[in-house]
């Protein structure tokens, strides 16, 4: 079981998130769900490890290796998305992930050559390189169409055994499988 | 010819005018040679080897400088921008470096080096604290969010510095090289000229004044000028070759 109990999330001296509590399963989807500027982004650094309680516990997340694909797409725009890719250290191959991602033929582009929703699967396929215990989802299906949509959750489903996405489209949530609802906001 | 380089000749031509009327006015070249005056001289030097064999021991010594002097610069850079410690302890340093008068060093090195290491020095000197200062605030302006992104994906230091803090301060980096280099020859020349060093501009700079050639002393104040130019130019497509590969053009 992940556990938080009484959990305050603070960024600087701004405190984001108070007195959250809730016990999840440490496997499956958690669904992080609520409107712009609830606090749904400081909630998946938590669960990422980037971003630790200023007050209250939180417990279930230790030794885990957590692959993120943050609300924005963070890529070095001076390497090729397979560099990008190969950023992550991971078991399964580069030119794997981009095809997970329908990114075959892209491998040599440069971020600024590729259209918004590549370059969000791009990030996808960092993560899937990554690989590891959980994922963490910020908004990830920005820029792609509804049946690509699909066919990415259903891989990122399979590949991850737990799975956090943050999103205001609660059939984001649903694509990846059933899920628990965290609801902010 | 196009309409930009029709100007800049129209410019230069309007400028040599003045000089031309300014010499035909004071009508001593050993005081003012007129640009005809100059070009004779110049064309006259071009024509022996020790011109040549000057002007490239001057580029030797000041591109070695100017190369040991980025090396060091960048090394500092990054070292200061990671180290508190570091940079706390080699704030005097650079400090006192970049607030001594050029010529003071100058003087102080010839105590300890040879006429000729010393232009060399000098440059490495000047060059050294432009690049650290850039490459320091380069490293540290690297975008947070790619840096919590390299945390995350737990990317080793070593790869996070060549991937994402190196590339990040390549721009300050660039615009250090440049600057660095026009006063690297600056520097180096006038270096040349204090410590007499053998065979260089310096040293027939400094023969030029004592014999009173003057015709010659401006020919070789042209040739540091043309040559500075030169060098700035050959900079600029090196780091604008890089930049392109950089942005993956």
């Amino acid at each position: 079981m992940i556990e938080l109990r009484d959990v305050t999330l603070a960024r600087g001296e701004k405190t984001i998130l108070e007195h959250i509590s809730a016990s999840l399963p440490d496997a499956g989807v958690v669904a992080l769900l609520g409107p712009s500027g609830s606090g749904k982004t400081t909630l998946t650094l938590l669960f990422a490890g980037l971003l630790a309680p200023a007050a209250g516990t939180f417990r279930g997340m230790e030794g885990k290796r957590v692959a993120v694909v943050f609300q924005e797409d963070r890529l070095l725009p001076w390497l090729s998305a397979k560099e990008n890719v190969a950023l992550a250290d991971g078991e399964r191959s580069v030119a794997d992930c981009l095809s997970l991602v329908e990114l075959d033929g892209e491998a040599e582009k440069y971020p600024r050559r590729l259209s918004g929703g590549m370059q969000r699967r791009v990030a996808i396929a960092r993560a899937l390189r990554l690989g590891g215990d959980a994922l963490v989802l910020d908004e990830p299906f920005k820029g792609l169409d509804a049946e690509l949509r699909e066919r990415v959750a259903k891989r990122l489903a399979a590949a991850f055994p737990l799975i956090f996405i943050a999103t205001h489209d609660e059939s984001e949530a649903a694509l990846l499988g059933d899920y628990t609802k965290i609801s902010l906001g | 010819m196009t309409r930009r380089a029709l100007k800049a000749t129209g410019i230069t031509l309007c400028y040599l005018a003045v000089w031309h009327i300014a010499a035909a006015a004071v009508g001593k070249a050993f005081i003012l040679p007129s640009p005809l005056d100059t070009a004779k001289a110049l064309l006259a030097l071009a024509s022996t080897g020790e011109f040549y064999a000057s002007i490239g021991m001057t580029l030797l010594r000041v591109v070695g400088g100017f190369a040991a002097g980025v090396a060091a610069g960048a090394l500092l850079g990054v070292l200061t921008a990671f180290s508190g410690l570091a940079d706390e302890f080699l704030a005097p340093l650079r400090s006192i470096v970049k607030a001594t008068p050029v010529t003071s060093f100058i003087i102080l090195v010839l105590l300890y080096l040879t006429s000729s290491l010393t232009p060399a020095f000098i440059a490495f000197l000047v060059v050294t604290p432009i690049v650290w200062a850039n490459v320091r605030a380069g490293v540290r302006s690297a975008d947070p969010l790619l840096v919590e992104m390299t945390k995350a994906y737990r990317v080793p230091k070593l790869r996070r510095l060549a991937k994402l803090y190196l590339p990040s301060a390549f721009p300050d980096f660039a615009a250090a090289c440049t600057t660095g280099l026009g006063f690297a020859w600056k520097s180096g020349v006038a270096a040349e000229v204090i410590a007499n060093s053998g065979l260089s501009i310096g040293q027939r700079l400094n023969e030029s004044k004592i014999y009173f050639e003057t015709p010659e002393l401006f020919a070789w104040t042209a040739a540091v000028i043309l040559l500075s130019i030169l060098l700035e130019r050959l900079m600029l497509k090196l780091l604008g070759k890089l930049t392109h590969e950089r942005e993956g053009n």
